[in-house]
């Protein structure tokens, strides 16, 4: 079954560092704010290394964690062979496992760092993930300078990094159940659309999610998606509806609650910290919902099989939390 | 769903672009540079008595250096990508391909970065745009005689 419940996990506390878009952008709570994309660093993969030892040092401190006390780092971003992550664990004495969903990367993390905690392997596991626009648009897409007339389905990478702590001992957010996803090609092959490439994989693992645990739509106050964008969004809906007959209301996208639409930022913004940014900022801050469910949606091309023109896989893990 | 049915939804879903628009900011903005290096051409054969032919060098260096110069000032692809078709088609276009690239791939060594990266966008340009005149010359040859 691709469902699991588990027992006496909960998330303790959080840390994000976000770059100066997305300060200018909808967000209101997050701890540090970026002046500039390089960050006092050389590069941009270097700010964004950066970025995520500030996030893991901060949030060691402020719980007054030494490192000898977290059991497993997990780290995870979008530059080639999770570079960016492993870069920052090596300046860490904590053991460290590096995974790659593209964005649904962070739900992967809350996943295994659940099961191992479940497990009693573990007691206290920080998990991290970043991305940067630079970066991402320099591997995937053009020289940062090059100004390439962008279609409108594009989305737009958040420039930012989370640490988030998970622990054994009792929080008022308690990491509930989760489903982890399966990777569904639907023949799209356009890295322009990713929308479009992830959503019958949110779709998928959202009704398997229901479906396991045997729960109805209206079981949750509310639903989020990753990334999916303002068109993916759409076609989630819509896939939604039509394949499995269910019809989500209480529902919001990560992609499309970041940037203003002056900022022109095409479908939203994606990359595998939009989901978390916005969780903490609107969704826990807010104390609104107690039953959440969060689905993080990565579509997992690469640069050279996406000139080979097959059909992308996308993939998207749900994780649901309870506010206590 | 299956995956041709998901295809036309994604379709249907998809913003369409406005390609008259388009054309409108491709045809005024390709047709102003095309104006201005006219001018330069101009002011050059009366400033400095050039030949049309030396003018029309010199001009085409000055659009190089200007767009260049523009990229690494950083404000070039803003105009680029607003401009639709209409900065990329003339030399603007294929000298700010060059300067972004060599910026971007300059901290990864002279060798291993802006040497090997340098042609990226542009080596399409070149290759193609050499093989096509190689064959229209022999077309020209066999056809003029």
């Amino acid at each position: 079954m691709a469902s699991k419940k588990f027992n006496q996990v909960y998330i303790k506390d959080n840390f994000s560092v976000i770059g100066p878009l997305e300060g200018d952008g909808l967000l209101k709570t997050y701890d540090l704010v970026m002046d500039n994309y390089y960050y006092g660093e050389k590069t941009f993969e270097q700010a964004e290394i950066k970025m995520q030892k500030i996030v893991l040092a901060n949030l060691l401190n402020k719980n007054k964690l030494s490192e000898n006390k977290v059991d497993v780092l997990i780290g995870g971003d979008l530059i080639n062979q999770t570079s960016i992550s492993s870069y920052n664990a090596s300046k860490f004495n904590i053991p460290y496992l590096g995974v790659y969903s593209a964005c649904a990367t962070y739900t992967e993390e809350l996943i295994l760092a659940s099961s191992l905690i479940h497990g009693k392997l573990a007691k206290n596991i920080v998990a991290i993930t970043s991305s940067h626009n630079l970066n991402a648009e320099r591997q995937f897409r053009y020289p940062v300078e090059y100004g390439a007339v962008k279609k409108h389905t594009t989305t737009f990478t958040t420039t930012a990094a989370l640490s988030t702590l998970i622990t054994n001992e009792q929080t008022n957010i308690k990491i509930e159940s989760a489903t982890i996803g399966k990777a569904i090609d639907m023949g799209i092959s356009d890295t322009n659309n990713m929308g479009a490439i992830m959503a019958p994989a949110a779709a998928d693992t959202l009704n398997t999610h229901l479906m396991d645990l045997k729960r109805s739509i209206n079981y949750y106050d509310l639903v989020i998606t990753g990334d999916l964008g303002k068109i993916g969004k759409e076609l989630f809906l819509e896939v939604l509806n039509k394949n499995y007959n269910i019809n989500l209301k209480k529902y919001m996208d990560a992609g499309c609650e970041i940037y203003t639409n002056a900022q022109e930022t095409y479908a939203g913004a994606s990359g595998p910290v939009a989901l978390p940014l916005v969780l903490f900022d609107k969704v826990l801050s807010s104390k609104k919902y107690k039953k959440i469910l969060i689905i993080a949606t990565g579509s997992l091309q690469s640069t050279q099989l996406a000139n080979q023109k097959l059909g992308i896989p996308g993939i998207a893990h749900a994780v649901s939390l309870e506010v206590i | 769903m299956n995956k041709d049915e998901y295809q036309k939804l994604v379709k249907k879903h998809e913003p369409k672009e406005n390609k008259f628009e388009n054309i409108i900011y491709a045809f005024f903005i390709g047709g102003l540079v095309g104006f201005i290096a006219e001018g330069l051409v101009v002011l050059l054969m009366n400033a400095f008595l050039l030949s049309r032919t030396e003018a029309g060098a010199w001009t085409c260096l000055i659009i190089i250096f200007a767009s260049s110069l523009f990229t690494a000032l950083g404000f070039f692809d803003n105009w680029m990508s607003k401009s639709k078709a209409g900065l990329l088609i003339p030399t603007t276009g294929f000298a700010h391909s060059v300067t972004s690239s060599a910026l971007d791939y300059k901290k990864e060594g002279l060798i291993t970065g802006l040497g090997s990266n340098f042609f990226k966008l542009a080596g399409s340009v070149i290759l193609y745009g050499i093989l096509s005149a190689f064959i229209l010359v022999i077309v020209k040859v066999i056809i003029g005689g």
